[in-house]
């Protein structure tokens, strides 16, 4: 599955990093812990949290996410949207809770 | 052999994994498998990460050649008191500020050791603290 297939199916909203809307999704990780994501992501994986800023992007371009999902209508930092559009990994966002929007994608993933 | 050095600068959240990203960059171009070039970049940037959050600045020195990575940290800063200690998987020194930013879970220096083939830690209280971290290229699986 694609990024833009879960944005129609998750209403999801795109923020920045548009130039990687084709990204191929390997699964996801849900956590607000950047240590525990560095340590944990697998390549690939579309990572949810509540963190907006730049650090966050850092982390998704190192491990190669192929998206960053911003909880509770949370905005990114300006910084973080720059490098977002620099590195091209999309930022979406959600009006959901962490743990709706992880519900519901795992089920999309895990049909 | 090739060298690479970079400067990091205390409190510069902003530019944190700056060296990291160019390393990777650096191992892509040189072919390095995605797994191995996975735990250098993993351990590169928490030790980055380390000196932005606890000293006042530092140097990177990244040693490349045929048969493996050795990557040096030096850093300004308070020390380490209890390396034991900080080693400690949840263990943590981190600001309150750093923390809301989602680090200084006391997982920084546990990811690095398992990310390393060889970790080497000195440090000395009020100078600095150093890290050698070493990553075989040759090791794979």
């Amino acid at each position: 599955m694609k990024i833009k297939d879960i944005i129609e199916k998750l209403e999801l909203k795109v923020i920045g990093g548009e130039a990687g809307l084709e990204n191929e999704i390997s699964g996801a990780y849900t956590s607000d812990l950047l240590s525990d994501v560095m340590g944990n992501i697998d390549d690939g994986n579309v990572w949810i949290t509540l963190q907006t800023h730049k650090n966050v992007m850092a982390i998704a371009s190192l491990r190669e996410s192929s998206a960053v999902i911003l909880v509770k209508g949370l905005q990114p930092d300006v910084d973080m949207l720059e490098k977002a559009n620099e590195e091209g990994i999309p930022v979406l966002g959600t009006e959901l809770e962490t743990f709706e929007i992880s519900g519901k994608l795992y089920q999309l993933l895990n049909p | 052999m090739m060298q690479f050095e970079y400067k990091v600068e205390g409190g510069d959240f902003t530019n944190a994994g700056n060296a990291s990203s160019e390393v990777k960059k650096i191992l892509k171009k040189l072919n390095v498998s995605p797994k191995i070039t996975r735990r250098v970049v993993v351990a590169l940037y928490e030790a980055e990460v380390n000196i932005v959050a606890h000293a006042y600045r530092g140097d990177i020195i990244v040693e490349i050649d045929t048969e493996k990575i050795r990557i040096q940290l030096n850093d300004e800063g308070p020390g380490i008191d209890s390396i034991e200690q900080a080693m400690t998987e949840g263990f943590s020194t981190a600001s309150e500020q750093v923390r809301e930013m989602g680090f200084g879970a006391g997982m920084g220096l546990p990811n690095i050791n398992r990310n390393a083939d060889e970790l080497n830690i000195t440090s000395e209280i009020g100078k600095g603290t150093n890290l050698e971290i070493i990553t075989y290229l040759n090791k794979e699986n």
